[in-house]
């Protein structure tokens, strides 16, 4: 059996994190200081296949980029709470009192973001070949 | 030991937020933002609060961070200029953020006794607790939520349509 | 503090140690697997000089690439550039901490195959593959070249679209263990051998192939691997990086693909539990009984990444409108189908 508290568990996680860190930093440094450094104008250009790089990279890009972070959060913050519907599900019909109403309360919750779902998709948002796409 | 812990993770949301605002290129102050809302969760765990850190870390640093990023990204924005501020920040601003902090610390000083104690590591709160109260007590709020996501998923659009 | 206390964060360390040494060594061996089975696919022999069968082949490749010149582009952001591949490799080992290896053996209280077991094991691991994306989007930024940047964007709109998928997918699986810790997850798919695993059971099978998908494309590997798709892009993101920030970035991949295999054994395929269950009886000493489940383990995530190289080898690249269609028109309703229909059998079953 498990003899020390519970909340002794987060520090291997919290090591982990730092030993892991620490080795990405290590690795970049080492590899700094071991190999050569001989830099010449064209080594240091951005490597564009060869023909000289013409103005800046960090151009404007697609609404499109935009649109699927913005609905990512959205669906993101959707999932996030199906997780704890998802933990206590089993036991749901004791503590309500109902064998199915776990099941109707998720199913009301998915309802609505399902029609987010489907008015996205009939506006094309998620269609990236098109043009008609109302952005 | 968590006392430590807590001091190192508060220390370091407050210098992310300091560097937040003191950083030029907007680049660096959305990772400061990413650096407070990771100490935050770390904050919440400490408080015996393990789905809300994890939701915190998977919402805030992985979802609504990575659209700052993006949108940063996309638009190619550029450092940002330097200007002295009007004369009335200056006058009105910073007594009032000051005063508002004094008043803040005084009344969180003065009742403190009536707020209840939270203790460092003392207690879990796990995700089955969690949603024992949500999906039973907290039921309406949990349904409206998925209401407001989907007037956030109309508004997002709506943002992004073409000029008609 | 107590001597239990030093005792703990003892065993811990040397349990970290020991397993990100494994993991470091199995990434460098994956490499050499993926370079032997692609090349026998496409009837060639991969590297076969270094060492026998090329054993040796991962020690020389590390070796040229530590002692490369580390060249850093005049146009680049540099705090960023250099923080990137940190961000990504390290992201990339953390996961491991909460992976149950086999079954629990107890020695002085810490569970000996395990690095840790938190509450939330599974929600860590979202949570780490969530904050990775930023090693990808930064690398492209901070290197100030078109082809990063555009690599770095396709390869981020692609990984937040299928972590959706894959956050669905558990759900599941969540479901039918009521629990989030790894270990949990796995004990409660170790009692009848094959028929309890999370696969055969309560149509978990589709959330499986949806997690597969998923995870395929948030690893950037074929045939999702779009953002290197070095027809249109060079190559990708790391295009800029040369000498140990490239190599961090390949090495993060394959250990994002490890733990990948690793979650979708522990999740569908029972973990360390044998696929016999009670019916082979207990067999040798205690050293064979708390390896065994290694073994089972090692043998399914050895699977895993076995299918991944055979795909890769198999299958042509995805378009990347097909590949956005996929993972929001296809994947996301399938998952949502695939919670509705879980939860209603539960429901109906449990009356």
């Amino acid at each position: 059996m498990q003899t020390h508290p519970y909340t002794w568990n987060y520090i291997p996680l919290l090591i982990q994190i730092l030993v892991a860190v620490g080795m990405a930093c290590s690795m970049t440094t080492f590899s700094w200081f071991i190999g050569r450094h001989r830099n010449t104008k064209a080594k240091l250009e951005a490597y564009e296949c060869g023909i000289p790089a013409e103005g800046d990279a960090r151009g404007r890009f697609s609404v499109r980029f935009y649109m699927v972070a913005m609905l990512f959060i959205l669906f993101d913050v959707e999932a996030v709470f199906m997780i704890p519907w998802a933990v206590i599900y089993r036991q749901l019909p004791h503590i309500t009192g109902s064998p199915l109403f776990g099941f109707w309360e998720m199913l009301v919750y998915l309802g609505f973001v399902v029609v987010g779902v489907f008015y996205v998709w009939k506006k094309g948002i998620l269609d990236w070949a098109t043009d008609k796409a109302d952005i | 030991m968590h006392l430590v812990l807590f001091f190192i993770f508060g220390a370091l949301c407050v210098a992310g937020a300091l560097n937040l605002l003191l950083q030029r290129h907007p680049i660096n102050s959305a990772l400061s933002l990413i650096v407070v809302m990771t100490s935050l969760a770390v904050l919440y765990l400490l408080l015996g609060a393990e789905f809300l850190a994890a939701a915190q870390v998977i919402v805030y640093s992985g979802a609504i961070m990575v659209l700052f990023t993006f949108v940063i990204m996309l638009l190619n924005a550029g450092s940002e200029e330097r200007t002295h501020g009007s004369k009335m920040a200056y006058l009105f601003g910073f007594p009032g953020v000051a005063a508002l902090l004094g008043l803040l610390a005084f009344v969180f000083l003065s009742r403190s006794s009536s707020f209840g104690q939270a203790q460092l590591g003392e207690y879990l709160v796990t995700t089955a607790d969690l949603s024992k109260v949500l999906f039973r007590d907290l039921l309406l709020p949990f349904e409206v939520t998925s209401v407001l996501i989907l007037i956030a998923i109309l508004g997002a659009v709506a943002l992004a349509r073409k000029e008609h | 503090m107590e001597t239990g206390f030093w005792l703990f964060l003892l065993i811990s360390i040397i349990k970290i140690l020991v397993v990100v040494v494994i993991l470091l060594t199995a990434v460098a061996y994956t490499v050499l697997l993926e370079r032997k089975v692609v090349g026998r696919i496409q009837n060639r022999w991969g590297p076969s000089r270094v060492g026998p069968f090329g054993l040796l082949q991962p020690l020389a490749d590390g070796a040229k690439l530590f002692l490369k010149e580390d060249l850093i582009p005049e146009s680049v952001y540099r705090p960023l550039y250099i923080l990137a591949p940190i961000i990504a490799l390290s992201c990339a080992l953390m996961s491991i901490a909460v992976v149950p290896f086999g079954a629990p053996v107890m020695w002085h209280g810490v569970n000996l195959f395990q690095i840790t077991d938190v509450n939330i094991g599974l929600l860590v691991i979202l949570g780490i593959t969530s904050v990775g994306v930023y090693g990808i989007a930064l690398s492209g930024w901070s290197s100030n070249n078109k082809y990063s940047l555009l690599g770095a964007l396709r390869a981020s709109a692609q990984v937040i679209s299928y972590e959706l998928a894959l956050g669905l997918a558990v759900v599941g699986v969540v479901m039918r263990t009521g629990s989030l810790s790894l270990k949990d997850i796995v004990s409660v798919q170790a009692t009848h051998g094959l028929l309890s695993w999370n696969f055969f059971g309560g149509f978990q099978f589709v959330a499986f192939f949806i997690y597969l998908i998923a995870a395929y494309a948030e690893t950037n590997r074929a045939p999702f691997d779009l953002p290197e798709a070095e027809s249109e892009l060079t190559a990708g993101y790391h295009t800029e990086y040369s000498s140990m920030k490239f190599a961090m970035f390949f090495m993060a991949e394959y250990a994002n693909m490890i733990t990948v295999s690793c979650v979708a054994t522990l999740l569908f395929f029972g973990g360390w539990s044998s696929p016999f269950g009670n019916l082979i009886p207990a067999v040798g000493g205690v050293v064979v009984q708390a390896l065994l489940p290694v073994f089972w383990f090692v043998l399914k995530v050895f699977f895993f990444l076995f299918l991944y190289i055979w795909v890769r080898g198999t299958l042509p690249r995805f378009r990347y409108d097909q590949l956005m269609g996929l993972g929001w028109k296809f994947l996301v309703p399938v998952a949502i189908a695939n919670i509705v229909v879980t939860s209603f059998w539960m429901a109906l079953r449990a009356r």
